[in-house]
């Protein structure tokens, strides 16, 4: 989790991940955001994110984010 | 009679197509003969407060109403010129003091922004404005003295001294470009565009005037879509939209989510891209799952209205290649310069543009438009000017113009043409900042902006926020003791690129 939120905070440092459950509703991320989320995930945990899982219910907050690259690890 | 005017498009189609879908957002839908009417009525309510010939600021969400307050504000004589709420506060608030404004039409949902802008001029929402009589004597006056001079549109684009630039273009340049865009791109009364980039720059006439003349439907995508792709793709399909002129970033967000492998575009037939290079490895992938569309690249500074050469991809390209920007559209002139001669043959030179596609300049600066838009230096005989784009490029040995690099700090990131001396400026202009520069990170197409000064990374963005888009926010901010200055005393891009690049092994 550490390492996610040390990415997420590269991206965007004024916002506190560990509070946000409405990233994407508040327009927080935006395409670039998830493009570059996408490739240091794979660099970082050595996962795919496919494009289905690609949903804002998966990008809302870091927990969440953080839930599907565990499902994806264990896949 | 010779086409003069804009509207002349959306005059002939809704004779024919009146209850014909012109604009939708998913949502909600105008036909023809709605956009007719509601524009003319908007027409006529400026018309009425005087503002023929003066700029109509346009503050409104994407919707098929925001187009047609554009047109409502071309029957008036005026010329519109819209602002998002994407656009961060205190540029918006450099924007309306140098247009000086008399009037906004804004809706429901942006009017209490637009109330905290101190906007001297009147507010006004679309619906009462559109709910206003129409006065066809008085519309018709306003025709007879238009010109096709006549500047129809005002757009902001990044300046590098921090205040962004507004360029100015009329009937003439918009006609010029839509005829030879429709032209190459084949449109026609079945096309049904997905536009993607927002309407606040001149990149949505690809879509907007096409729609008028051919009485073809435009899909105003929701922004937010364009971040999960296998929806966009969906939504793609679920309208059976068949032609897209989208920036490239937002192809190849699509292409390297690997959205293909789950779903394909199913209908598109046309598919146009620029403000960027396509990178081979994501176009292959965009041609496999859509083998049977025409693709084609197109080029051209936002001055020189929307786009002004193209090139349909014929052939494959190695990893390595990139893929040429061809030839001018017709009636468009581009000549290579190196200083104030043509540049050697198979040489690099500046890209200048010259004819009608020409804009007006910028707008109430006279003395920047002077810098850009110059009297041609191969021209001894005649006033005849010329854009300098500031992008260097050279012919290919097939004859094809090729986009090489750009001479100043200016870059593409996300399709958005940003100079990074306007981030520089607006960083500097905080009271804790010392010094800051911003360099690019091509590769993973990051702005990363070096600081030196008392402030943390997060507070700095926080304070960028009011001041710069979205697009233009750093997208990594790396605190610095000293900044590396070269023999002249000058910031030095060079050194922080490599030690950007060592920070990065």
């Amino acid at each position: 989790m550490d390492e996610l939120l040390e990415i997420l905070q590269d991206m965007h440092p004024e916002v506190d991940f560990d509070a946000s459950d409405t990233l994407v509703d508040d327009k927080v991320l935006d395409s670039f955001d998830i493009v570059t989320l996408i490739s240091e995930i794979y660099d970082t945990f050595g996962v795919a994110v496919p494009a289905e899982e690609i949903v804002p219910a998966n990008f809302n907050s870091a927990t969440a984010l953080y839930a599907l690259i565990q499902r994806l690890e264990d896949e | 009679m010779q086409q003069t005017n804009v509207l002349e498009y959306l005059e002939r189609t809704v004779c024919r197509l009146p209850y014909k879908e012109a604009f939708s957002d998913g949502d909600t839908a105008m036909t023809f003969a709605q956009v007719y009417a509601q524009s003319r009525a908007i027409g006529s309510a400026l018309a009425r407060r005087g503002l023929e010939g003066e700029p109509v600021v346009v503050f409104m969400p994407k919707r098929p109403q925001t187009v047609t307050a554009f047109f409502g504000c071309v029957y008036g004589g005026s010329h519109y010129v819209p602002i998002d709420e994407e656009m961060p506060r205190l540029r918006i608030e450099l924007i309306l003091r140098s247009l000086r404004a008399r009037m906004m039409i804004c809706d429901e949902s942006t009017r209490e922004k637009a109330a905290a802008f101190g906007f001297e001029g009147e507010i006004a929402l679309y619906d009462d404005l559109a709910g206003e009589s129409e006065d066809a004597p008085l519309l018709a006056q306003i025709r007879d003295r238009q010109l096709d001079t006549d500047p129809i549109y005002v757009v902001f684009t990044s300046g590098s001294t921090g205040i962004p630039k507004g360029v100015a273009a009329c009937h003439r340049s918009v006609i010029d470009y839509i005829e030879n865009l429709s032209d190459v791109l084949c449109f026609d009364e079945d096309t049904r565009f997905a536009n993607q980039t927002p309407l606040y720059f001149d990149a949505c006439l690809k879509e907007l005037y096409p729609t008028l003349k051919f009485g073809a439907t435009t899909y105003l995508v929701p922004r937010q879509l364009f971040m999960f792709p296998v929806k966009l793709v969906e939504f793609l399909n679920e309208h059976k939209i068949n032609t897209i002129c989208w920036v490239v970033s937002a192809l190849t967000t699509i292409s390297a989510l690997r959205t293909f492998e789950k779903v394909k575009p199913k209908y598109l037939r046309t598919i146009a891209f620029g403000s960027e290079v396509f990178p081979i490895r994501q176009f292959r992938l965009w041609r496999e799952a859509v083998p049977g569309a025409r693709f084609v690249n197109l080029y051209g500074p936002t001055e020189a209205t929307g786009m002004c050469c193209y090139y349909v991809v014929d052939r494959d390209f190695a990893l390595d290649e990139v893929m040429p920007i061809g030839r001018p559209f017709h009636n468009t002139g581009i000549l290579l310069l190196d200083g104030d001669k043509p540049a050697a043959p198979g040489t690099v030179g500046e890209l200048c543009v010259r004819g009608t596609s020409l804009t007006l300049g910028y707008y109430r600066d006279f003395e920047r438009t002077g810098e850009a838009y110059v009297q041609n230096p191969l021209n001894d005989r005649y006033p005849e000017l010329i854009y300098r784009t500031g992008d260097l490029a050279r012919y290919n040995e097939r004859g094809e113009l090729v986009f090489v690099s750009r001479k100043d700090y200016q870059i593409k990131h996300m399709g958005h043409r940003i100079e990074l001396g306007e981030i520089e400026v607006n960083v500097d202009v905080l009271e804790p900042i010392r010094s800051a520069c911003c360099i690019y990170d091509k590769e993973k197409g990051k702005i990363v902006l070096y600081y030196v000064g008392d402030m943390t990374p997060a507070a700095l963005m926080e304070a960028l926020k009011p001041r710069l888009p979205r697009y233009m926010l750093p997208n990594l901010v790396l605190p610095l003791e000293r900044m590396p200055l070269t023999a002249n005393g000058k910031l030095d891009r060079t050194a922080l690129a490599k030690m950007y690049a060592e920070r990065n092994k």
